[in-house]
């Protein structure tokens, strides 16, 4: 039976949590793991955290959330953000992340995956993938390329090409966001998401977009996306981890039911 | 020894995350200690055996750190001993993940690649199929408990020795139960309340073992 993952994912700048958070309940707002526990009470299947810390030298914050996560939260957790070598990644799966998460840096160098797969598996490398369409080309079919630097940079890389490469590489799931749906609450980009469930084998989460539950419905059962991975929606407690599980079930869509 | 908590060994063999293991533990009240020392794990009354990633590349590093034999010396003693993961897969005589490696063979049978067709690796949550609701390791946890899986190989083993399976989309081994030799294909330490109970199951297993003796 496939399941459908529910993701939270929260934005830490310099080992707090950025973008408003607003949870009935907590002592601090602003701790990436009490939030991140809350969202385990709640029934959240993983956690994302992606690490937007500007400067590059002060990896031991982002090292010590993992350890404090590690012994707090009892469900898989992600770190995303910084990560440029088997170092930085062995780290944070020392200190109890269950996977790390590569992107510009896999871009430099596609290496860094296959490295940090040998050395600790498939399963822990998740390659996030920012991907940005070209509009339809002469043939009418739309194509998407890779951007990096938060959309800034368009690498002119095809997004499929580079998903099929990654997979290649040793990837053990792909976090793809469409520069295009994300922020705008308009939903996940169907298309793209759909095109890179059919591209690869492994795991797709699908990010970006999302503004109403009906969107995860929509991710799961028409993008057949085997996650999906939202934020504002469930910081600002418009809705809880468990209000979406109920509406992906009330969809037919098999996910672990929730808990509160 | 501290007999409120008893101290758990969490084999220490230089793979990626292991601390979780032992914070799982540490939570439903063992004394448990990452460590790669002989003398600590002859003196455990429970033994743990996390793993993620490559089977060949964890059998060569629990080769290499020279934790095999320990590990043998508890699993011959008929203590406690949990795999998990990769440590599950490892207990088996080989995987096809890596061919000509052997395993340490004290379960039967070979790890299998998961059927094609099917998105690997299982990367999600999935019930349990309790085949032996007797498994002690299990108590509680009967009725459909949802787990965390993250593997693309599972054991292909003696039916008899199944404690649950899950279904993806045919059964995969996720408990085997051999004594006090029992193992995971999921990760209980990132399962959650179901997880928790699970890990209290083995304590619980561990105390027991400890009053025998």
């Amino acid at each position: 039976m496939k399941t459908v993952r529910v993701i939270p994912c929260l934005d830490v700048d310099d080992g707090r949590v950025v973008k408003g958070v607003n949870f009935v309940g907590l002592r601090d707002a602003g701790d990436p793991v009490e939030l991140a526990a809350a969202y385990d009470r709640q029934g959240a299947d993983e956690i994302v955290f992606l690490d937007i810390t500007a400067s590059a030298h002060n990896r031991d914050t982002i090292i010590e959330l993992a350890r404090h996560t590690a012994a707090e939260v009892f469900i898989p957790f992600t770190i995303g953000g910084g990560i440029r070598s088997v170092d930085d990644a062995r780290a944070l799966l020392r200190a109890g992340a269950d996977k790390v998460s590569v992107n510009s840096a896999a871009v430099a160098r596609p290496e860094l995956v296959r490295e940090i797969a040998g050395e600790f598996g498939t399963q822990c490398v998740v390659v996030a993938v920012d991907a940005k369409s070209n509009g339809a080309g002469a043939d009418g079919s739309t194509t998407w390329n890779v951007y990096v630097k938060g959309g800034r940079e368009d690498t002119g890389i095809d997004a499929l090409d580079w998903v099929r490469q990654v997979a290649d590489l040793g990837a053990g799931e792909i976090l793809l966001t469409s520069m295009d749906a994300d922020g705008t609450k308009a939903g996940f980009d169907l298309e793209l998401t759909r095109a890179v469930v059919d591209a690869v084998e492994i795991p797709v989460v699908a990010s970006g977009g999302v503004g109403t539950l009906q969107h995860l419905v929509d991710g799961a059962l028409i993008a057949n996306a085997d996650a999906v991975l939202a934020a504002s929606i469930f910081h600002f407690g418009e809705h809880t981890i468990a209000d979406a599980k109920r509406a992906l079930l009330d969809a037919g869509v098999a996910v672990r039911p929730p808990t509160a | 020894m501290n007999g409120d908590r008893p101290l758990v060994a969490v084999l220490d063999y230089g793979i990626g995350n292991l601390r979780s293991a032992q914070k799982a533990l540490e939570r439903v009240g063992a004394d448990a200690r990452l460590t790669a020392d002989p003398g600590l794990i002859a003196d455990a009354a429970g033994v743990v055996l996390p793993g993620v990633g490559h089977f060949g590349t964890c059998m060569d590093q629990l080769r290499a750190t020279g934790l095999e034999q320990p590990a043998f010396d508890v699993i011959e003693s008929g203590r406690p001993f949990l795999g998990i993961c990769v440590g599950m897969q490892m207990l088996f005589e080989a995987s096809e993940e890596a061919p000509g490696v052997p395993g340490m063979g004290v379960m039967p049978g070979t790890v299998r690649l998961l059927p094609d067709g099917i998105v690997r690796p299982q990367m999600q949550w999935n019930r349990l199929d309790v085949q032996r609701p007797s498994c002690p390791l299990l108590a509680g946890l009967t009725d459909g408990a949802w787990m965390y899986f993250v593997h693309s190989y599972a054991p292909d083993t003696d039916p008899e020795l199944v404690a649950a399976t899950c279904d993806y989309p045919t059964p995969i081994t996720a408990v085997t139960e051999r004594g006090r030799l029992w193992a995971t294909q999921f990760h209980p330490e990132k399962s959650g309340d179901a997880g928790k109970r699970l890990a209290q199951n083995f304590l619980a297993a561990v105390r027991a073992d400890q009053c025998r003796r």
